[in-house]
C-alpha cells in the first residue's frame, strides 16, 4: 500500500525520477512522445499523483507545473472512450470546422487558452456560473457554481471538500486538515488563484467578493511556493 | 443403472444446438458426451486468444468450420494498451493450417494480423469463405490482394475498423473475372480510391451480394453506378456525401436508392451535407438499421430523415441530435431496440452541447423495445436513472458516459449512486453495464448486489476505496470481464477475492494503486491465472508497494505465453532470457 511520506519541497525533485508518468514527469503534458516507441503517443496515464483523495503527499508534488498552465481534462489518454477511427474523425471535422468558421464574420468558436464566458447556454437554458478548477498534480479539473456560493470561505469550503476529501480506508492527501479557511489563510501548502477577465492571475480574496465573481474566469489551486510574487 | 444415449442419438441431438454455452455445458456430463460434442462442434468461439493454446483447440474440435478469437484487452480501443503488447494471429492460423485445413470462417476481434497470416489463410483453406476482422491491425492491402485473389469461394471480406497500412486500391482488382460468390464486403476503413470501375465489375458479376461498403474515398457518381449494378442490397455503406451535386445528378441519386427496394441498414454518410438528405427518403420506411454518427448533421435535418423511420431497430447518432431530436425518435420509432449517441465534439471542455439527460429519457419513455444503450453525455442526475429504470426493465446493455469525470447529480450535487443502484436492481437483466460520473463505495455495494445478469462491467474515475472492489468481486455472480481505470483501490481486496478471478474471463485494471508486490503474490497464489503488469518502467526497478501501471489479469490453460513484450512483466518472466519472439510472425 502507498504510504504517506512527509517530504519537504528539496525532497519533491528527487521524487520525479522516480515518478510513474511517462516521458519524465510531467503531469500537464500529454502526447509528448517521451519514450518513443511504444509509448510515445500513449501520453500519461492517471496514477497515485492526480488522485488528490489517495496515494502519497508526494501525489501533489509537481515542480514541472512552474509556469504552465493547468492540465486540461482533455489531455486524459483514452478518454473520454471513444475508438480512434472515431477520435480521428472527429479531429477531422473539427480542422474543417474551425477553417470554415474563421472565414465567417464572427468567430464563434473558442479558442482554448481564451477565457470562457461564464455564462453557458445548455438546451437554451443558461448555465451561469460554472468554472473550471484545476489544482496542480492532478489532470482530471473539476467544475464549481459560484452562484451556489456567497463568500470566499464558503467556496473554500467546497473546494477542500473536493480535492482534499478523505475517506476511510484511503490515506488523505494532508491527515490534519480541520479548519476550513487554509486555502484562503496562507497557512496550507497551497493556495488559490485565480484568472481573471484581463488574463491576469491573482490571490484569491483581496477583492470583495462580487467584484471577484464578476472578473474571475476559471480557478486554480496552486503550490504555494509558486504562488510567490503573483500579481494582487 | 445406465441409461446410455447411443452417440448418434446425442450426435443428432447436438445438431440443433448452436450455442456454445449449451454445449460448453453438454460436454462437462460425462467423458462420452464430451467426445461426441467435440466432434461435432463447427462454430468455435475463443474470447481470449491467450487463455487457451491453438493445439488444444485444434485437436479438441476436429470438424471446426469456423473461428472466433479475440485478443486484445477491450480497453485498447481507447489506446490504454501500448503497441506490442501481443495478440497476435500467426500462431493459430499456423496451427489451423496444419490441422484444420477444412475451416472456412476466420473471425477475429483486436488482433495483430499480418500480411504472412492472410496469405496463408489463402494458401491453406481451400474452401475459404468468410473473413471478418475488426479493430486489427498489422496487415496491409497486400494481404487482401492476396485473400482476393486466391479464396475462390470467398463469400465474405470484412475489415471493420481495422488500422491498415493502405497501398493502394489496387487489391479490388485481384478479385479474378471467376469471382461471384461475395455475398458482403466491407473496406470502409481503407483510404485509398478503388477503381470505381473494377468495383462496379465485381458488384455486377456478385448476384448474391447482399452488403456493401464503401470507404470515403468512393464519390457519390461512383455509389449512384455501384446502386444500379446491385439494387438488391440490404445493408449499404456509402461513400462520402460530400460533393457538389448538379440538380440532375441528385436527382439520378435519389432515383438510385430509390431502386433499392431491400435496403435495411445504411451507413457511412461521412460530411454529408443536409440537402442530400432527401435523397434517403424513399428508403427511410424500410430501414431497420441507421449509422448517422459520422454525419454532422443538425437537428431539424435528422428529424426530418428520422421521422420517415418507423421500422427503425437500431440508431447511432451523434450529440447533434439534440434532446429535441431524441423525442422525435421516441415517439417516431416505436421498433427501436439500439440507440448510441456519440459525442461532437473530442474536446471534454466543451459542454455548450444541448444535449442532456432528458434526451435519453424521451427514448427511454417512448421506446418500449428499447434494450440498449450507448450513451455520451456531458453530466446527468439520478432522477433521470430512475425513470429510465423505471420505464425500460428490460435493458440487456446500458453504458453511460457522464464526459466530465466525478460529475455529480447537476441538479442535487450528490453522486449518481442511487441512480445506478435504479438501474441495477430495475433491470434485471442487464449483462452489460458501464458507469461513470461521481461514484462512492456506496454505488458499487448496489452493484455488487443487484447485477447478476451482469457479464461486462466498465468503470471509469469512481470510488473511494478498496470496498469498491471488494464489493464487485464479492457480488455480481455472472462477471466474466471487468474492466477498471482510474480508481482508487488498491491491493486487499484484489488479493481478498483471487479466487473469483479464476470464474471471470478477465480482469483489467489501470491507474489505480494496486502494488507490484500484490502482483506477485497474486500470480504464486494463483496459478491458472496469467498475471501481466503492463509497465512502462521495469516494476522490478521500484519497490515491492509502489503502484504499477496497468494489470491485466486472465483466467488460462495455455500457461504463460511467450510472446510478451518488455514491458510486460510476468511472473514467468526471466529478465535474462529476454523475449521468445518464435509466436509472431
Amino acid at each position: 500500500m502507498i504510504t504517506e511520506l512527509e517530504m519537504g519541497k528539496g525532497e519533491s525533485e528527487l521524487e520525479l525520477g522516480l515518478g510513474l508518468s511517462l516521458g519524465g514527469g510531467t503531469a500537464a503534458k500529454i502526447g509528448k512522445s517521451g519514450g518513443g516507441g511504444a509509448w510515445g503517443e500513449r501520453g500519461r496515464l492517471l496514477t497515485a499523483k492526480d488522485f488528490p483523495s489517495v496515494g502519497s503527499k508526494r501525489a501533489a508534488d509537481s515542480a514541472s507545473h512552474a509556469g504552465s498552465s493547468p492540465p486540461r481534462s482533455s489531455q486524459v489518454v483514452g478518454w473520454p472512450p471513444i475508438g480512434s477511427h472515431r477520435m480521428n474523425s472527429l479531429v477531422n471535422n473539427q480542422a474543417t470546422k474551425s477553417a470554415r468558421e474563421e472565414e465567417e464574420a464572427g468567430k464563434k468558436k473558442v479558442k482554448d487558452d481564451e477565457p470562457k464566458d461564464v455564462t453557458k447556454k445548455v438546451n437554451g437554458k443558461v448555465q451561469v456560473g460554472f468554472i473550471k478548477v484545476n489544482m496542480d498534480g492532478v489532470a482530471i479539473g473539476r467544475k464549481v457554481d459560484l452562484n451556489a456560493h456567497s463568500s470566499y470561505e464558503n467556496l473554500a469550503q467546497t473546494l477542500e471538500d473536493m480535492f482534499f476529501r478523505t475517506n476511510p480506508g484511503t490515506v488523505g492527501l494532508t491527515s490534519q486538515f480541520t479548519k476550513p479557511l487554509r486555502l484562503l489563510d496562507g497557512s496550507s501548502e497551497f493556495v488559490l488563484t485565480y484568472e481573471d477577465k484581463e488574463g491576469d492571475w491573482m490571490l484569491v480574496g483581496d477583492v470583495p467578493w462580487r467584484m471577484f465573481i464578476n472578473s474571475v474566469k476559471r480557478l486554480r489551486v496552486m503550490k504555494t511556493s509558486e504562488a510567490n510574487g503573483l500579481g494582487m | 443403472m445406465g441409461l446410455r444415449f447411443p452417440p448418434k442419438v446425442l450426435e443428432h441431438i447436438l445438431s440443433f444446438i448452436d450455442s456454445n454455452e449449451d454445449r460448453n455445458s453438454v460436454s462437462l456430463v460425462c467423458k462420452s458426451w464430451f467426445e461426441t460434442e467435440r466432434k461435432t462442434r463447427k462454430r468455435v468461439f475463443v474470447g481470449n486468444c491467450y487463455a487457451v493454446s491453438p493445439a488444444a483447440v485444434t485437436r479438441r474440435f476436429p470438424e471446426m468450420r469456423s473461428l472466433t478469437l479475440k485478443g486484445k484487452p477491450h480497453f485498447a480501443d481507447y489506446n490504454l494498451v501500448p503497441d506490442g503488447w501481443g495478440g497476435y494471429a500467426w500462431p493459430w492460423i499456423e496451427a489451423m493450417a496444419a490441422k484444420s485445413s477444412s475451416l472456412e470462417e476466420i473471425r477475429m476481434k483486436r488482433m495483430v494480423v499480418t500480411d504472412e497470416c492472410l496469405e496463408k489463410i489463402a494458401a491453406s483453406f481451400k474452401d475459404f469463405k468468410v473473413l471478418v476482422l475488426t479493430s486489427c491491425e498489422g496487415f496491409s492491402t497486400d494481404g487482401i490482394a492476396a485473400i482476393a485473389a486466391t479464396c475462390r469461394n470467398l463469400r465474405v471480406l470484412e475489415l471493420r475498423e481495422c488500422i491498415v497500412e493502405d497501398l493502394g486500391g489496387d487489391w479490388l482488382s485481384y478479385f479474378p473475372e471467376s469471382s461471384t460468390s461475395l455475398v458482403s464486403l466491407d473496406f470502409s476503413c481503407l483510404d485509398s480510391e478503388v477503381k470505381i470501375s473494377d468495383l462496379e465489375r465485381l458488384v455486377s458479376r456478385s448476384p448474391n451480394l447482399k452488403s456493401l461498403k464503401l470507404n470515403p474515398a468512393v464519390t457519390l457518381d461512383g455509389l449512384v453506378s455501384l446502386l444500379r449494378c446491385a439494387p438488391q442490397l440490404t445493408e449499404l455503406g456509402t461513400g462520402s456525401f460530400a460533393a457538389q451535386l448538379k440538380p440532375e445528378a441528385f436527382s439520378k441519386l435519389s432515383e438510385a436508392f430509390s431502386n433499392c427496394k431491400q435496403l435495411q441498414s445504411l451507413s457511412g454518410l461521412w460530411d454529408v451535407l443536409p440537402e442530400y438528405l432527401p435523397a434517403l427518403y424513399s428508403v427511410c420506411p424500410g430501414l431497420t438499421s441507421l449509422n448517422l454518427s459520422y454525419a454532422t448533421v443538425r437537428m431539424p435535418d435528422l428529424v426530418e430523415l428520422l421521422r420517415r423511420c418507423s421500422k427503425l431497430q437500431k440508431l447511432w447518432v451523434m450529440d447533434l441530435i439534440e434532446d429535441k431530436g431524441l423525442e422525435a425518435v421516441a415517439s417516431y420509432c416505436k421498433e427501436l431496440r439500439e440507440l448510441r449517441v456519440f459525442p461532437s465534439e473530442p474536446d471534454l471542455d466543451a459542454t455548450n452541447i444541448p444535449l442532456t439527460e432528458q434526451g435519453l429519457v424521451f427514448v427511454s419513455k417512448g421506446c418500449r423495445k428499447l434494450e440498449s444503450v450507448l450513451y455520451f453525455c456531458v453530466q446527468f442526475t439520478n432522477a433521470a436513472l430512475f425513470t429510465i429504470a423505471r420505464k425500460r426493465p428490460n435493458l440487456k446493455c446500458f453504458r453511460l458516459c457522464v464526459i466530465e469525470p466525478f460529475a455529480p447529480d447537476y441538479k442535487t450535487n450528490e453522486p449518481l449512486d442511487k441512480g445506478f443502484k435504479a438501474i441495477a436492481e430495475g433491470c434485471r437483466d442487464l449483462r452489460r453495464l458501464s458507469v461513470s460520473g461521481l461514484l462512492s463505495d456506496k454505488a458499487f455495494k448496489y452493484i455488487g448486489k443487484h447485477a447478476k445478469k451482469v457479464r461486462m462491467l466498465s468503470i471509469a474515475f469512481a470510488g473511494d476505496s478498496d470496498l469498491m472492489l471488494h464489493h464487485l468481486l464479492s457480488g455480481c455472480q455472472s462477471l466474466k470481464k471487468l474492466e477498471i481505470r482510474d480508481c482508487p483501490f488498491g491491493d486487499t481486496a484484489l488479493l481478498e477475492h483471487a479466487a473469483k478471478l479464476e470464474t471471470m474471463r478477465s480482469l483489467w485494471m489501470s491507474s489505480c494503486f494496486v502494488s507490484f508486490g500484490a502482483c506477485k503474490l497474486l500470480s504464486q497464489k494463483m496459478p491458472r491465472l496469467n498475471v501481466e503488469v503492463i509497465d512502462e518502467h521495469p516494476p522490478e526497478s521500484r519497490p515491492e508497494s509502489s503502484p504499477v501501471e496497468r494489470i491485466y489479469i486472465y483466467r488460462t490453460v495455455a500457461g504463460p505465453r511467450m510472446d510478451t513484450p518488455e514491458f510486460v512483466w510476468t511472473i514467468h518472466k526471466n529478465p535474462e532470457n529476454g523475449v521468445s519472439h518464435l509466436a509472431i510472425k
